[in-house]
């Protein structure tokens, strides 16, 4: 992947966070509005493939070293813990609860425990996206 | 409503089923692609086309449409994602080892 | 404590992870696949004991009760299943432990196969009819990646094959569900049940079970079977082993569960047509098990006559025919399982598949040979071996109800079963042997031990069918009587 676009790279500098940081909202505003961590996972994933294109995929993965093999089977593991966690309590397997909090900035939020299980669906689908774009760039 | 989304899986359908019967391996891929989305459709369209507000709690609507469709097209996207990401690396090994996108190439034989 | 019903799905998923993370300890990738399948083989039998005294049990995901929520339902009949497939399972990865290059290992070969019983057992327990979609194809997905490791050419063409049929049957389930979902606005099986059978089975309720009926012929390899022998020839002998042992039965348990839950009020279009789809199935699949000669081919069309014999108790659907279709079932799991580890075996002994290019290795390799006979013997039927209750059975069944056309040719089928078993043992086994003493090939004790495992196991059905038939008959009581299922699933209020 040796393009040299200048335009290119420089958009891709500040498009990337604008990305990312949609992504984490749509991540966050999941549980009861449109998003969650499927959409979220993959606008974040979106950012990755944005980078890899604009750039040597070797020079994004000095800058990012993780395998995203592992971050998408760590995904997996998030999300099925997440649903084993209520059998501690006696509850079933993925019943949920939630309860509000006074955080210091946003004030009264809702949190729910739905977002470990989002938070898992997100790394899953960010490490299989990228995992495809790679496998199939890869040997040219 | 529902009489033209049903027309329009059909026509969906037709042109997936052109693409499959074709002898390109790319072509049967995007056929294959086509076929996802007619099924979609499909199940949308058979839980009703309703008029409503989009089932989520902060709405506070008089009528919400059915969620069940939504749910179950959501899944079936992420699986069709996934089978066609699969599908597609499966073409590009296969045409590297076999040298060959022709279907018609790939029948084999039993001695090997 | 319910939450056990999850162990068969949710912890080979969980092994499977932390096994990628694994990635370069095949060993301990091994044992903890064995270990972990054989946990699921106890909770299974748990399981089995708990359901003869306290009835079905149930599990509502995240405490949503049906028909709105997701739940797992273990009955008797799923179950069986589930423990007859973990139970093959670890046998296979004990021969998987040997026979499984250091290549495929790395390849994540483990994680998959573990992925693969995840949704073959998520499949037999699910309780609604989407949760079974996604199901079949979390275990297609492992299954396409489990064909294609390796990746030698002929594996890869078979794949495009494979995939590509599987894609549009999995496109015809989805039209399937939407059409039920129109047609009666329900997908939990217990509830589709109600609905069916307050509407009564209109024509237009048939039709859809038509279609189903298409797509889990597909997976099955009812008629429709044609992709069937050369993708499961084709893959590593421990992938042919899991494949031949368990995927079809997937489609075969989907099959009796829906023409028995749901559609059961139109037997004379519906059944007919399995019974006519049976008889096809058992014809062709000995056309081509006789008419082959690599031995790859021959187990995969037994594979296929095995199907179309089980069909013909949900087509017949008397006691007595379910009941010996599920001994059948039950039988051939373990069987064929057995069948593809001899048959692998001899390819990496001998370095072929033609039967004309092998002779007399009996003489090198004794107890593969013996092991091969009695393979042989129980896949045709011969007391006391596992395959001989499940026929009297359906014989019986067969008798009762006067279906003698379908009786003949399901009998005459295993004549052929029995001709092709024999052509391999003759050819293969008997006569001159090409391989001196001296320079043969060890049979390592890794390659036996599971084959031996299996014929203990057919052996020990046969056997102990006595002690196995109060289980069975209870599937075969729940599958007869859609109301046991019902109430245990459904509130009053939903019925």
């Amino acid at each position: 992947m040796g393009i040299n676009d200048v335009i290119l790279k420089t958009v891709a500098k500040a498009v990337v966070l604008i990305i990312l940081t949609f992504g984490i909202y749509l991540f966050l505003s999941g549980h009861n509005s449109p998003g969650g961590g499927f959409v979220g996972g993959l606008v974040l994933a979106s950012a990755f493939v944005l980078m890899f294109l604009s750039y040597d995929t070797e020079t994004v993965k000095d800058a990012i070293p993780i395998d995203f093999k592992k971050l998408s089977a760590f995904g997996v593991l998030l999300a099925v813990l997440s649903g084993l966690g209520p059998l501690l309590f006696g509850q079933n397997f993925l019943a949920q609860s939630f309860d509000y909090f006074n955080l210091p900035i946003f004030g009264k939020t809702e949190i729910a425990t739905v977002l470990i299980f989002e938070a898992g669906i997100a790394l899953t689908v960010v490490g299989v996206v990228v995992n495809i774009i790679l496998s199939i760039s890869e040997d040219e | 409503m529902e009489s033209l989304i049903i027309i329009l899986v059909g026509v969906l359908s037709t042109v997936a089923f052109y693409l499959l019967l074709s002898r390109n391996i790319v072509r049967v891929i995007l056929g294959t692609a086509i076929l996802s989305h007619a099924a979609h459709l499909m199940i949308l369209a058979m839980g009703g086309l309703k008029i409503g507000s989009a089932p989520l709690l902060g709405e506070e609507a008089e009528t919400y449409v059915d969620a069940l469709p939504q749910a179950l097209i959501l899944t079936a996207i992420v699986i069709s994602f996934a089978v066609t990401a699969f599908i597609l690396v499966l073409a590009y090994r296969a045409y590297q080892e076999l040298g060959t996108d022709d279907l018609e190439e790939m029948r084999g034989t039993d001695n090997e | 404590m319910n939450n056990i019903i999850l162990i068969p799905m949710i912890l080979p998923i969980l092994a499977g992870v932390l096994l990628i993370f694994l990635r370069t300890y095949g060993r301990l990738q091994a044992w903890t696949s064995i270990a972990v399948m054989a946990v699921v083989a106890a909770a299974a039998v748990y399981l089995l004991n708990a359901i003869q005294t306290d009835g079905i049990l149930r599990i509502d995901f995240g405490g949503w009760t049906p028909p709105f929520g997701i739940s797992f339902v273990a009955d008797s009949f799923a179950v069986l299943l589930v423990l007859t497939s973990s139970v093959v399972t670890v046998i296979c990865l004990l021969h998987a432990l040997v026979s499984t290059d250091k290549e495929l290992v790395t390849m994540y070969f483990y994680p998959t196969v573990l992925f693969l019983i995840a949704g073959i057992n998520g499949s037999f327990l699910s309780g609604d009819i989407f949760n079974l979609f996604v199901c079949f194809e979390v275990m297609l997905l492992s299954s396409y990646i489990l064909l294609t490791l390796g990746g030698s050419k002929r594996q890869l063409r078979e794949a495009i094959k494979y995939v590509s049929i599987n894609i549009v049957s999995s496109w015809f389930f989805l039209i399937a569900i939407a059409y039920l979902y129109g047609a009666v606005g329900t997908l939990n099986f217990a509830h589709l049940s109600v609905r069916v059978a307050e509407n009564g089975q209109e024509p237009l309720l048939t039709t859809i079970s038509i279609v189903f009926l298409i797509v889990f012929s597909l997976k099955a390899g009812l008629l429709l079977y044609f992709w069937l022998p050369g993708s499961y020839s084709s893959p590593p002998v421990v992938t042919s082993a899991l494949f031949g042992a368990l995927l079809t039965k997937v489609g075969i348990y989907a099959m009796f569960r829906m023409f028995t839950l749901v559609f059961y009020h139109e037997p004379e279009t519906t059944h007919n047509i399995i019974a006519v789809m049976a008889v096809l199935t058992l014809i062709g699949g000995s056309i081509g098990a006789i008419a082959h000669n690599d031995i790859r081919q021959i187990a995969a069309y037994n594979v296929v006559i095995a199907v179309g014999f089980i069909l013909t108790g949900l087509a017949i659907a008397t006691p007595d025919a379910i009941e010996g279709a599920i001994f059948y079932l039950l039988h051939d799991m373990v069987v064929k399982a057995l069948l593809f580890l001899l048959i692998g075996t001899i390819i990496l002994l001998t370095g072929t598949a033609q039967i004309g290019k092998m002779s007399g290795i009996i003489q090198n390799y004794p107890i593969l040979g013996w092991s091969f006979f009695i393979a042989m013997l129980s896949l045709a039927g011969i007391p006391p071996l596992s395959g001989f209750v499940g026929k009297v059975l359906l014989s019986q069944g067969a008798i009762d109800s006067g279906s003698y056309l379908l009786l003949a040719i399901a009998l005459g089928s295993s004549l052929f079963v029995l001709y092709s078993m024999l052509k391999i043992f003759k050819n293969c086994f008997w006569g001159e042997t090409i391989v001196s003493k001296d320079d043969q090939v060890p049979l390592r004790r890794g390659f036996l031990v599971p084959c031996l495992l299996l014929v203990a196991l057919t052996i020990g059905i046969g056997l102990g069918a006595e002690g196995l038939s109060a289980y069975v008959s209870d599937a075969a009581d729940t599958l007869l009587n859609p109301q046991v299922y019902i109430d245990a699933v459904l509130t009053e209020d939903f019925q």
